[in-house]
């Protein structure tokens, strides 16, 4: 049985030290899972490392953490991938003399460590997501059965559904960084379960409110770290972009905050380009290279590319050369079939699944993550099949 | 001291449906669970809710499969409750959000289940659990005025006052490690089930039964604990469920040889007879060479369009990807029997109420009993929400004519004591995880769908030697934040408990009846056993007695299917 030394990130809010690093080796086959090599060295060697987990199987949103300094669920990431990843591929070369590949895993980022792998949803998550108003307010009248409402539009709302509140989005998600009053990814996506939901009675309100707050729709950057990141193919981003585009088209909400143009700049620019060209975006967004408005923008959004740049969430090859790039033609299709789609059911892998025949259902949803690193609905399988020197850390 | 009304702990569908139908009737709501509510088991119901709403079907029809099902052991008086009233439970989880799947004109759509003579099962693509889960949460966040959430806090006893009445419990909150006391005037216990005594398991890793447990520890009585379900669809490896779902859409089932096998245990509802009927047929197949080299059978789902698949199964074809390495649209899957649900519990009456004054029980820590001896497939999450509800009522008008009770200080510092003597014991004895694998392989072994008098014996000897071993086992973690080693050892004990219930009624029952099949009693035996047996502590161990079934309209009849 293959080795592996899982690198764990120890901390010990009682004991007045700093975290620190600590390696067991453990013997599991490769397909098992990181929580699992976590729980066996619990069982076997230390049971006081700090770890949330119930469910297993990627459902309860308990074990969201940094592997190899990704975000994503320990039950849902094998072993093996995550060591290929740490081993030789520069992002976590293993130690020199180290026989058996090393998995480094730690708490996620953006919210507080309150031991070991295990950190304060509450005060971070928990409180975005309370902040969007996250109930249905009913369409009255209320009817005496169900509410009528077409398949596809629970289908859609189900996408959003689908998120297990694991937080591996916000741990990542690079406005938050920079603005840690961002709503978030998370949040925003919830918000869209409402304003997506025919029975919501205030989708105005409730869209009129995001984008007034200073830290809400306008406030994503589009770093695609969330559609990276979330292990249930939420894709957070498309939700906000959703919201953005529900907004302006269906109530004609203006954006403050000059977000609403950074979209559209975003969206030509995947179709141009067929992945989002950081390069080109930001001048884009304030109506092109030469617009007078572009260079004080440019700057005022630097902290958030230098901090991109440094922590290699973007890398300057990365977001020149794609590897989805080949796929431009199906891509821009895509988008032609969204903008003509009538009820904009665009990036949403419930519906892009199974929409055309077998192979639409293939393509579909890798092009619903055009810059990430593999398809929504297995992004956890396999979170680092792409290699980062290649550029898909975007 | 937090004090309240209504006091449930647990917070799965049962927990937070009991929590805002107290809340909703003016009580004064804490809910306390272990994990925050939405990682509660719940979350994995993949496969949906049982309601007879469409005009076509009836309550009485539900109710008749129910009672088939639970072969005759469930009582129809609850069970009668439970489908009546099951329609407008469903609309009320409609209108709060749920966002349900419709059919071609937008009304709610159904998909067929296993056991039942109607496509009666609601549901949300193959996250039904996970959507009901979080629109409930979501509706907590809403009442948050009303209900005071204790998330990520462990209860470790439950109080019982001097009138015998139970007045509270004592509870670690896990994030900082000290203890409370919580006074209320009534408790719901919604905790439920107690899949991990066995291994491999489709439960989660929380499901210790410490419910049960703490129940039976003051004095409340338990039933059916003989009754645990075995699913017929399970991942060999780790326990993983495919649901029931998968056949309700058109999935086969398949021996080694190609046969479609269950054209000849249950010719007219073939691989939707009921589980525990599915599950012995396949053991059958597996026992007498049939099956797969590696111990199984092949569930065939590339019979239904892909596209239906990954609308409606998705989450399976993820497991499939992510856990067995297989595309279910394009090949079989292997799977095998494995442990899923606990059919017994804590018993109550239609009202959740325990025999204990003030302590109520719902979901799958408690036994109504609904299921009898086989649950029906999407029954259980009907029955957490009708129960949890019923409770949650119930004790909100039993609260406005009783004053809160007091309780003395002393009782923390008793508590206090055990925790500190658990958490610096000597590193001699054995190691809590060695004590729970070997529980799980054990139970799996002798106590599964197959059981006869010699292995469970055995199965007795082991759970008692491991309780002597659980007394001085040790854990690492000394500390106060996140101790979850010391939880770990709790719930020991309360698997413990648990497992030793479930064998002695196993052993006791001798007859085959739903889940409980003995190959040395392989007939059911109505005039000896149609009844419950019921467990209380007694000293060491439990004392048998046994209730009568409540039979009102369905006479037993052989259960064909
Ligand atoms: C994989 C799977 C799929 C299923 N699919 C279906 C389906 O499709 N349809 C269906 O009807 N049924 C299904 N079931 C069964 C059903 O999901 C469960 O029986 C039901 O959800 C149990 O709900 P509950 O509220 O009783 O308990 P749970 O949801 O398990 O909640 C228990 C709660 O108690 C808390 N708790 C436990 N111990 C303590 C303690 N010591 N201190 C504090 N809190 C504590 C926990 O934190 C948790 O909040 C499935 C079960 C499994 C395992
Ligand atoms: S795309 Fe937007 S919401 Fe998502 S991680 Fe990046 S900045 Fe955050
Ligand atoms: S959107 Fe995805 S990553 Fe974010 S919390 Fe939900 S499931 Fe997790
Ligand atoms: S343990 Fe439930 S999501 Fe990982």
């Amino acid at each position: 049985m293959p080795e592996y030394t899982l690198r764990l990130r120890r901390y010990d809010p009682e004991s007045g030290e700093a975290a620190y690093w600590e390696d067991h080796t453990v013997e599991l086959e490769g397909h098992r899972s990181v929580l699992e090599g976590i729980l066996k060295v619990k069982a076997d060697e230390d049971g006081s490392i700090g770890i949330r987990c119930s469910c297993r199987a990627a459902i309860c949103g308990s074990c969201g953490v940094r592997i190899n300094g990704k975000p994503g669920l320990a039950c849902h990431t094998h072993l093996e991938a995550a060591a290929k990843h740490g081993a030789g591929t520069g992002w976590n070369p293993p130690d020199e003399g180290q026989a058996t590949p090393i998995i480094e895993v730690e708490p996620m980022g953006n919210m507080p460590v309150v031991k070991d792998l295990i950190v304060d949803m509450d005060a971070v998550h928990w409180k975005k997501v309370r902040r969007v108003t996250p109930w249905l307010i009913n369409k009255e009248p209320i009817p005496e059965r169900e509410y009528i409402v077409p398949h596809e539009n629970m289908v859609d709302v189900t996408q959003t559904m689908a998120c297990i509140q694991c937080g591996a989005c916000v741990s990542d998600c690079l406005s938050m960084e920079v603005d840690p009053g961002f709503i978030g990814p998370a949040a925003l996506a919830k918000a869209y379960r409402f304003v997506g939901d025919p029975r919501d009675a205030q989708q105005k309100e409730r869209l009129v409110d995001l984008s007034e707050d200073p830290h809400g729709i306008y406030d994503c950057t589009h770093c695609f770290n969330c559609i990276d990141a979330c292990p249930k193919g939420v894709a957070p981003m498309s939700q906000i972009m959703r919201l953005r585009r529900v907004a302006s088209a269906d109530y004609e909400i203006e954006d403050r905050n000059n977000g609403y143009r950074h979209e559209h700049a975003f969206v030509d620019n995947i179709r141009k380009n067929g992945l989002l060209h950081e390069a080109d975006l930001l001048p884009d967004s304030y109506g092109g290279k030469f617009h007078p408005r572009a260079a004080p923008e440019l700057i005022s959004s630097l902290p958030v590319i230098t901090k991109a740049l440094v922590r290699r969430k973007v890398t300057p090859t990365g977001a020149l050369l794609h590897k989805h790039r080949k796929e431009y033609k199906g891509l821009r299709e895509y988008f032609d079939t969204i903008e003509k789609h009538e009820k904009r059911y665009e990036l949403n892998l419930y519906i892009s699944g199974y929409e055309d025949d077998a192979e639409g259902a293939e393509t579909a949803p890798e092009v619903g993550v055009a810059g990430s690193s593999g398809q929504p609905s297995a992004p956890g399988a396999d979170p680092h099949k792409s290699d980062p020197s290649e550029g898909g850390g975007v | 001291m937090p004090a309240h009304d209504v006091l449930i702990i647990g917070a799965g569908l049962a927990g937070q449906r009991a929590a805002l139908a107290a809340a909703s009737e003016g009580a004064t709501v804490g809910v306390l669970s272990k994990v925050h509510p939405v990682r509660s088991h719940s979350v994995a119901a993949a496969g949906g809710i049982n309601a007879a709403l469409n005009p076509e079907d009836s309550w009485e029809s539900h109710a008749y499969d129910t009672v088939k099902g639970s072969d005759f052991l469930g009582d129809q008086d609850a069970i009668e409750i439970m489908c009546r009233e099951a329609p407008n439970e469903l609309l009320h989880l409609e209108h709060i959000g749920v966002t349900f799947a419709r059919n071609d004109s937008g009304h709610l759509g159904t998909r067929a289940f296993g056991g039942a003579s109607a496509a009666r099962t609601y549901y949300v693509a193959d996250i039904t659990g996970q959507a009901i889960l979080h629109v409930l949460y979501e509706q907590l966040m809403k009442h948050h005025e009303q209900l005071d959430r204790y998330e990520e806090w462990f209860v470790t006893t439950l109080l019982r006052g001097d009138d015998g009445e139970c007045v509270g419990c004592v509870a670690r909150d896990i994030r900082h490690g000290n203890l409370e006391i919580f006074r209320a005037k009534n408790v719901i216990l919604a905790s439920g089930g107690a899949g991990q005594c066995f291994k491999p398991t489709t439960n989660a890793l929380i499901c210790t039964g410490d419910g049960i447990a703490q129940a039976y520890q003051i004095g409340a009585p338990l039933m059916d604990m003989e009754m645990i379900q075995y699913n017929p669809t399970t991942l060999a490896e780790n326990g993983f469920l495919i649901t029931e779902g998968a056949r309700g859409e058109g999935a086969h089932l398949y021996n080694a040889a190609g046969e479609r096998f269950m054209e000849k245990y249950a010719p007219n509802k073939l691989e939707l007879a009921s589980r525990d009927v599915v599950s012995r047929a396949e053991q059958t197949e597996i026992n007498e060479g049939r099956g797969f080299p590696d111990g199984t059978i092949a569930l065939d789902i590339t019979k239904v369009p892909r596209k239906r698949v990954l609308e409606a199964l998705r989450e399976i074809v993820n497991i499939g990807r992510d856990f067995a390495g297989v595309d279910i649209t394009r090949e079989p899957i292997h799977i095998r029997p494995g442990c899923h649900y606990i059919m017994g519990g804590v018993k109550t009456d239609v009202d959740g109420r325990t025999p204990i004054e003030g302590l109520y029980a719902a979901g799958e820590v408690a036994c109504v009993s609904v299921h009898g001896g086989n649950r029906l497939g999407a029954n259980s999450l009907l029955d957490t929400l009708i129960f949890g509800r019923r409770s949650g009522e119930h004790a909100a008008h039993r609260a406005r004519s009783i004053p809160l009770p007091e309780i003395p200080d002393s009782v923390l510092d008793d508590e206090q004591r055990k925790l500190d003597a658990l958490v610096r014991r000597e590193r001699t004895g054995r190691r809590v995880s060695e004590i729970r694998e070997e529980l799980g392989t054990t139970m799996n072994k002798y106590v599964a769908v197959f059981r006869e008098d010699e292995g469970l014996n055995t199965a007795l000897e082991v759970v008692k030697r491991l309780q002597e071993e659980a007394k001085t086992a040790y854990i690492d973690d000394q500390g106060k934040v996140f101790n979850q080693d010391v939880l770990a050892a709790i719930e020991m004990e309360y698997m413990l408990d648990c497992a030793e219930c479930i064998v002695v009624a196993a052993e006791h029952r001798k007859e085959s009846r739903g889940a409980q099949f003995r190959t040395d009693f392989p007939e059911r035996n109505d005039a000896e056993w149609l009844k419950h047996i019921d467990l209380t502590r007694n000293g060491a161990g439990p004392k048998i007695s046994y209730s009568e079934v409540t039979i009102t309209k369905w006479q037993p009849e052989e259960r064909k299917y």
